[in-house]
């Protein structure tokens, strides 16, 4: 059933369908990003209670859901690196990890100068904030385990290990607003139920959550094809490459 | 004997025998506790409030102090490699050592945490409801930090990373356990809390050994 990603297990291979999704993603997300964040921050209505300041929703949603995404697609990297022992798996958490923690710093940042003029202050102990801040820290701890071990292959596992017993903090986060009576309000955007905001503000909006997307596996395509070329460094196809065969 | 009765036996008589590994988190435990009239002031009244968040606090830095001894002697003079080569090594093995660090490390701290408690004046109320707490989500405590143990065992000079590992995962216990204690200070059913903290006990033993085990193959390598 899997057998067409086999060949993918091979480090040439993966280097250049890699290449391929960085191109699409790269470009993609980069446009998406600039439409959407120029269209938030320019060209939609302000808001009725919130005036200009709600326009930095253009960068706190997009920044918090992708940081939750990001921790639950190195989860499932660990996971195929741990059951499959997919060596590239274990490589991808290490690059997901620094662009997830940016991510998730960008979002507690965003949010907290957002809370300055809404809530009147920058930061409450709140079940999401805080949860948010763990997330921060479960990252910081995946690469920080990652440097500790001398043998970066044993350390690329260890890491592995700890991103899947720290996946249990994303449904935390996620249903903290629903759970526990909160400063932060509820989901804006949910899947199946209609939005809470008007279209207008809506669109730039989901264009910037995709971008941010795309962007967030651009960077992380990025580290992994350093570390591919890093670590295969005596290998021809890499000398090839460098040399701009390919 | 069984192997899982073998090892706690054998982990009791190493502790008998080194008897600081136990003391030592016993005695960090109360001078944390004791830092804390000394540095926010002894009145009784701020003392009450804070008290069972502080002990709790406490509880998570004396257990993550101690989690570096689970497995390092044993890393260090070989039999690790050993327990995980023999034909009993599974879940089973690891759960026992753990157990018998829970019962060496914890139980202690919980027999003494009524008479701090008491010390800093806490009502009956919040404190049943935090002797509860802790009795219901220590073995979490252990359990979590078993894995912390276990990545590092093979870096050496943990410490710090081992807090920066395992503390983030303290952090949901802490925030259930505080939100039962307080709900029970004022008098509300807290039962609720506590089943989640049961629930991440429950969910702890279940699922961390198998992440010990492969996390110590990586160290033992």
């Amino acid at each position: 059933m899997f057998k067409w990603l086999h060949p993918y297990a091979k480090s040439e291979n993966l280097y250049r369908l890699s290449g391929k999704f960085l191109f699409w993603f790269g470009w993609l997300g980069f446009i998406g990003a600039t439409v959407g964040t120029i269209w938030g921050l320019a060209f939609t209505p302000a808001d009725y209670q919130q005036g200009d300041s709600f326009r930095i929703i253009y960068l706190h949603v997009p920044t918090a859901m992708m940081s939750m995404s990001g921790y639950l697609g190195m989860a499932i990297a660990a996971f195929i690196g741990t059951v499959w022992q997919q060596r590239h798996a274990d490589m991808t958490v290490i690059a997901i990890a620094p662009v997830g923690a940016v991510y998730t710093f960008l979002a507690l940042f965003t949010g907290a100068v957002w809370g300055k003029p809404t809530w009147g202050t920058y930061w409450v102990w709140d079940a999401r904030l805080t949860s948010e801040l763990i997330l921060l820290f479960l990252y910081l701890g995946v690469i920080a385990l990652y440097y500790a071990y001398e043998d970066r292959r044993s350390g690329a596992r260890a890491a592995a290990i700890l991103a899947m017993v720290g996946v249990i903090n994303v449904p935390i986060i996620h249903y903290s607003v629903v759970w526990w009576n909160s400063l932060h309000q509820g989901a804006t955007v949910t899947v199946f139920e209609k939005p809470k905001m008007d279209t207008s503000m809506l669109w730039p909006l989901l264009i910037n959550i995709v971008a941010f997307g795309l962007l967030l596996g651009a960077f992380t395509l990025m580290r992994l094809r350093n570390d591919l070329l890093m670590k295969e460094g005596h290998r021809p196809w890499v000398k090839q490459v460098l040399e701009g065969k390919s | 004997m069984s192997p899982w009765l073998e090892t706690m036996r054998r982990e009791t008589l190493l502790v008998m025998r080194k008897k600081s590994d136990v003391l030592n988190p016993l005695v960090f435990y109360l001078l944390v506790i004791s830092l804390f009239p000394l540095g926010v002031g002894p009145a009784p009244e701020t003392l009450a409030r804070i008290a069972p968040g502080v002990i709790w606090v406490a509880i998570l830095l004396s257990v993550m102090l101690s989690l570096e001894r689970l497995f390092r002697d044993d890393y260090r003079d070989g039999s690790l490699e050993q327990m995980l080569l023999s034909p009993h090594a599974g879940a089973g093995l690891v759960l026992a050592k753990i157990a018998s660090h829970w019962l060496m490390i914890c139980v202690p701290m919980l027999v003494l945490s009524p008479l701090a408690a008491l010390l800093m004046g806490v009502s009956l109320k919040a404190l049943v409801a935090m002797m509860l707490s802790l009795l219901v989500a220590t073995p979490a405590l252990s359990m979590i930090g078993a894995v912390g143990a276990a990545l590092t065992v093979g870096v050496g000079r943990s410490g710090v990373l081992l807090s920066l590992l395992i503390l983030p995962l303290f952090i949901p216990v802490l925030i259930f356990a505080t939100a039962a204690i307080d709900a029970a200070a004022m008098s509300l059913p807290y039962l609720g809390q506590l089943a989640l903290l049961a629930a991440f006990s429950v969910a702890a033993i279940t699922l961390a050994p198998f992440a010990v085990i492969a996390a110590l193959k990586i160290g033992v390598q």
